[in-house]
């Protein structure tokens, strides 16, 4: 008998089953909406797989007995003692031809239109007895023909705008989509099947009942077997490594046998996992059908691999993930029939799906022979929204620029059809895939089609990851998202570099930004004792299970890193372990519910000697220290110092120097330009004024203070400002150090200084650019009037001067970083220290050219002020809005262009903040 | 123990007087600096001696970290940093007991483990308000024992204050 109408009969027999309990009560409670609910699912289920499976009588039966149960489940019917006859005698004739169908694998030969005649009756709101009086029953069926869609209508909660529009022309076909899950997996099974289908029955198969030959089991039973065969795996893990150690045992060949058989019943109870791909693909060919017509397209769908089995876990999680990216596809991708023909491609487009399996992945391919993606238009969307900005793009490369598709809200499509275009799109699928531990890869070629990649694991449950260890603590870290391991010792010619505190690693032609696990997990000393090194590396090679080991240690004489360059998305970064030890197969389990949300783990699992350490998740850990949406590389490195930065409260980073007296001073780094060492012999003297000649310009030169010593010979360290091609440069003593730290002003400066604050525990002068600017001879940088020195700069100058900017911050420090900055720059700056103030000079009617806003105020953040002021009657709907931020989280990002900010700025970029004014400036100005 | 206590469980019905659900009072009693405290023998899984607890970083401060109970993970809380007190003496022997609680697995690190007793009814009382607020928080109330006060730990209370 075919093995799809066993599973049916299996199906509809335990439904059945259920059933006959529930039926009792129908007797009591003739109307009880939910059992009448359910009898209506049976019988609808019936009658949809049936149509597959060319079993017409029941189909027949089922459909009009469908049709009664549809109305009394609507309360149109009441339902009537005579009618829970009719109802009990609808199921004995379904049970009548199941039976007739398990043992001869044919509907038995006879008639049910008695029972369906009177159906119909009850369906037409006649009484039954007047049924027999019946003759207009071709009427009746063209009256259920006009009900079915708006049963369609109502019923189906999962119904989209597709299955509404395709209800139309299709009929009976449509029915498929709210059969439940095994029915569909029936239906498409059949489809596959059904050449072979016919006349394969053997006599003898039909001599056992279907039912028996398989159950239904509860997946929390699986789950729980699974469990105890994994504590299995590892308790034979464990009896195995004792093994090795003692050579000849009586034990020895018992425990082989058990190996193999622990082995065999692992796999075994993996397959009660396992389901063909195909199942997530069998509404994919009446998706292509459906968009082929509403968009005029001639498409064909291959699909190849159906067969590839995955873990039904991982199966519901892409099922969505890869209907979307069809649907895209077919309809971003594929051109009109006339438009290929006219780039000389067959009238006819292809989407091409393949499943395979390949080292304990499984890889999805899905390709078009369509137009590809453009990088014009991402390039121009790109820059629209802000992602990235023209410079940027144009050092990308193709690839990268391809990636920004799976950005949040990024929709090319220039219409948004109703079957794609909604800007919701390849970062929920990229998101999903991702969090199943998946990749995917993207290759376009404008013109000729896209192919996307997607890599996702077998099963969730077993992953095969690498054991690292971090200040003595081991964890985990997942296979699949590491690229590959580095390892740099003394004698590495590439070492790990430092940036402002922030570690960073040549790999070949690229940077790559760097963390510490013990600093990202807060374990202590990272930099632990060579001795202990060495006397440990003998332990771990006892714990090498032998099998895998990754043998980086061979020349390793003192301390070793170990750096694991982990791939998140189209970024890159690299983890600094203490060691490495082994790949393992874990099984991965949920951390308890009180730990969830530690980011940087995505699970725990027990390894073979019993002990339990967590997995780490990389994307977790990109997104603790702050970034995970860079682009390319190099962005990232910056991101990397940004999250130490906002660590704790805004930090700034500082440098360090003496002058004059030995108090400290410091200076925000972000304003000086370069460090210098000037030697004294250079040094002219022009107009009573220090000069050297410097980068071909002249560069007078102040020292700090007045009491200050100009040393008579050998070099002087010299702190330069530069503000175009002006530069100048402040003698200092000695240049301490540079430290990152909350800066808040709290004495008043006198000239040359800001302030004072604490810094590095101790009371430091905050320098004053700006004064220091201001004082050099010959109005050497325009800061009040606007007389330059080139013509370029006088224009350019005396059109800030007419520019007029509000500064909100609520720290007094970046306001008096940014004023003189701003003023320096030309403009004109009103600065306050909040959004309240903001707003009241805004009620008194003050207008500015530009407003610049901090994000994180108290009272009222930046977001707030942002849609005040960009609301409907502020009057300064119109002025430009400039957020100003110490982290660019790519939420907050997306946050602040919903709320109106033009654009996003990081605060301690100087020369970005200066350009962006400008080009907000000039945009507004076009605009 | 002192038997006047004890009582028989088929004695007692299921008049819900405190606000300890289940069919009987039946509670594993622990001890914590001194403190005796109960438990509510039906949440109970098990009772472990010292067992090899592997550190969680980045988790609060109150959790010691996951162990391993026959292939399932628990989660182990150090009762003591939960109620505010003192950290044990160093070298003094651990117990746990096991407790499941939304279907995980934690273990509740205490100083001994004590008998399990079936308490009366009208020997509870509800906590006085004069309790530490922190106790006062994970405190179903009070027993009043012949020669101590028993606290009944409200264990999924205590368990859900340390999500982050």
């Amino acid at each position: 008998m075919d093995e799809l109408i066993g599973e049916f009969i299996t199906e509809t027999n335990e439904s059945l089953e259920e059933l006959d309990v529930d039926l009792v009560n129908l007797e009591k409670d003739p109307n009880d909406r939910d059992l009448l609910s359910k009898i209506f699912r049976l019988m609808h289920t019936i009658k949809g797989t049936c149509g597959f499976l060319g079993l017409p009588r029941l189909e027949k039966l089922a459909h009009h007995a469908e049709n009664v149960l549809g109305r009394f489940r609507d309360g149109d019917l009441e339902v009537t003692p005579p009618a829970v006859t009719l109802i009990f005698e609808s199921i004995d004739g379904v049970r009548f031809i199941l039976e007739g169908i398990e043992q001869n694998g044919e509907e038995p030969a006879g008639d049910d239109s008695d029972i369906i005649a009177r159906l119909d009756a009850v369906y037409e709101g006649r009484a039954l007895d007047e049924a027999a009086a019946s003759d207009a029953k071709s009427d009746s069926i063209k009256l259920v023909g006009d009900k079915i869609p708006h049963e369609h209508d109502t019923d189906d909660s999962e119904v989209s705008i597709d299955d509404i529009m395709a209800s139309n022309d299709l009929g009976v076909d449509d029915e498929d989509e709210d059969l439940d899950d095994s029915a569909e997996e029936a239906a498409a099974l059949a489809k596959k099947n059904q050449p072979q289908a016919a006349g394969e029955e053997s006599a003898a198969a039909k001599k056992t009942s279907i039912a028996a030959q398989s159950l239904r089991v509860n997946v929390d039973v699986l789950e729980n077997l699974m469990t105890m065969v994994s504590e299995l795996v590892l308790t034979r893990n464990q009896l195995m490594q004792i093994m090795r150690q003692q050579n000849d045992s009586e034990f020895t060949a018992p425990l082989q046998r058990l190996n193999h058989v622990v082995s065999d019943l692992q796999d075994g109870v993996m397959k009660t996992r396992m389901q063909p791909i195909g199942n997530a693909w069998a509404k994919l060919p009446r998706i292509i059908r459906d968009i082929s017509v509403e968009l005029d397209k001639k498409i064909e769908l291959h699909m190849h691999g159906q067969d590839t089995e995955l873990d039904r876990q991982v199966l519901d999680m892409i099922k969505d993930p890869l209907t979307h990216m069809v649907r895209n596809s077919a309809d971003h991708g594929i051109e009109k029939p006339a438009d290929r023909e006219a780039v000389g491609k067959s009238p006819t487009g292809h989407v091409t799906l393949d499943a395979y399996h390949e080292g304990g992945h499984i890889i999805i391919e899905i390709s078009d022979d369509g137009k590809g993606l453009s990088t014009q238009k991402i390039i121009e969307k790109a820059i629209a929204n802000g992602l990235a900005t023209a410079d940027e793009i144009a050092e990308m490369s193709t690839q990268q620029i391809q990636q920004f598709i799976f950005h949040a809200g990024f929709s090319t499509a220039e219409k948004v059809t109703a079957v794609s275009g909604r800007g919701v799109g390849m970062d929920v699928v990229r998101t999903n895939i991702e969090k199943i531990g998946g990749s995917i890869e993207l290759t376009s070629i404008e013109g000729k089609g896209s192919t996307f990649l997607i890599k996702i694991p077998l099963t969730l449950a077993i992953v095969s990851a690498l054991v690292v260890e971090a200040s003595g603590e081991r964890f985990a870290v997942p296979q699949l998202t590491v690229r590959e391991l580095v390892m740099v010792s003394e004698k590495s010619e590439v070492k790990i570099e430092m940036i402002k505190g922030s570690p960073v690693y040549r790999l070949r032609d690229q940077l790559l930004p760097l963390v510490y696990l013990n600093d990202v997990l807060k374990l202590k000393g990272y930099n632990a004792e060579p001795e202990v090194k060495a006397s440990e590396e003998g332990a771990s090679a006892e714990a090498d299970g032998g099998s895998n080991v990754v043998d980086l240690k061979t020349h390793s004489e003192a301390q070793n890193q170990y750096i694991i360059v982990t791939q998140i998305g189209a970024y890159m970064l690299g983890i600094i372990v203490d060691r490495v030890f082994d790949t393992e197969e874990i099984v991965v389990k949920p951390v308890a519910r009180i730990l969830r949300e530690i980011e940087v783990f995505s699970g725990n699992t027990i390894l073979g000697d019993g002990s339990v350490i967590m997995i780490l998740d990389p994307a977790g850990i990109a997104r603790a220290t702050g970034k995970e949406e860079g682009t390319d590389v190099g962005a990232g490195v910056e991101h990397v110092e940004e999250s130490v930065q906002h660590d704790t409260a805004e930090k700034t980073t500082l440098l360090l120097f003496r002058a004059g007296d030995k108090a400290p001073k410091a200076v925000p780094l972000a304003l000086v330009s370069r460090l210098e060492n000037v030697n004294i012999d250079s040094v002219e003297h022009a107009n009573n004024q220090m000069l050297v000649q410097y980068r071909g310009q002249l560069m007078p030169l102040l020292p700090f203070s007045a009491s200050q010593e100009i040393p008579q010979e050998g070099n002087m360290p010299v702190l330069v400002f530069a503000e175009g091609k002006k530069s100048m440069g402040i003698i200092v003593d000695e240049i301490v150090d540079i430290i990152e730290e909350h800066v808040d002003v709290q004495m008043s400066g006198r000239d040359g200084v800001m302030g004072s604050a604490i810094i590095a525990g101790k009371a430091t002068d905050v320098c004053d650019v700006t004064y220091y600017m201001s004082s050099v001879s010959n109005g050497w940088f325009d800061i009040q009037t606007s007389v330059g020195y080139d013509s370029d700069d006088v224009e350019n100058t005396s059109e800030h001067a007419r520019r007029k900017i509000l500064l909100v911050d609520d720290s007094p420090f970046f306001r008096n970083m940014l004023t003189p900055l701003l003023s320096v720059a030309g403009y004109r700056v009103t600065s306050v220290e909040g959004a309240a103030q903001a707003l009241e000079l805004c009620e008194k009617g003050e207008t500015f050219d530009l407003i610049v806003s901090d994000i994180e105020m108290p009272d009222m953040s930046g977001f707030e002020f942002a849609k005040k002021v960009k609301s409907e009657d502020s009057i300064w709907h119109d002025i430009p809005l400039v957020a100003l931020t110490s982290h660019g989280a790519p939420s907050d990002l997306d946050k602040g262009h919903e709320v109106g900010f033009n654009k996003y700025i990081l605060k301690f970029d100087r020369e970005t903040l200066l350009d962006t004014l400008e080009e907000t400036l000039a945009s507004a100005a076009r605009g | 123990m002192c038997p006047g206590d004890v009582q028989s469980i088929e004695s007692k019905g299921s008049e819900g007087v405190n606000p300890i659900a289940g069919r009987a009072n039946d509670f594993l009693t622990i001890y914590i600096a001194g403190q005796l405290f109960g438990i509510p023998v039906l949440q109970l899984q098990d009772v472990l001696g010292d067992l090899n607890v592997s550190k969680i970083p980045l988790a609060p401060p109150e959790v010691d970290g996951s162990l391993n109970l026959r292939g399932r993970i628990v989660t182990s809380i150090n009762v003591r940093r939960c109620l505010g007190l003192s950290e044990r003496a160093e070298g003094k022997s651990v117990m746990s007991v096991v407790v499941e609680h939304e279907g995980e697995l934690y273990s509740l690190t205490i100083d001994e483990v004590g008998d399990v007793l079936a308490l009366k009814e009208d020997s509870y009382e509800k906590n006085p308000v004069t309790l530490d607020p922190k106790w006062r928080g994970v405190s179903l109330g009070i027993y009043r024992l012949d020669e101590e006060l028993l606290i009944v730990l409200d264990v999924p209370k205590l368990i859900n204050d340390l999500r982050i």
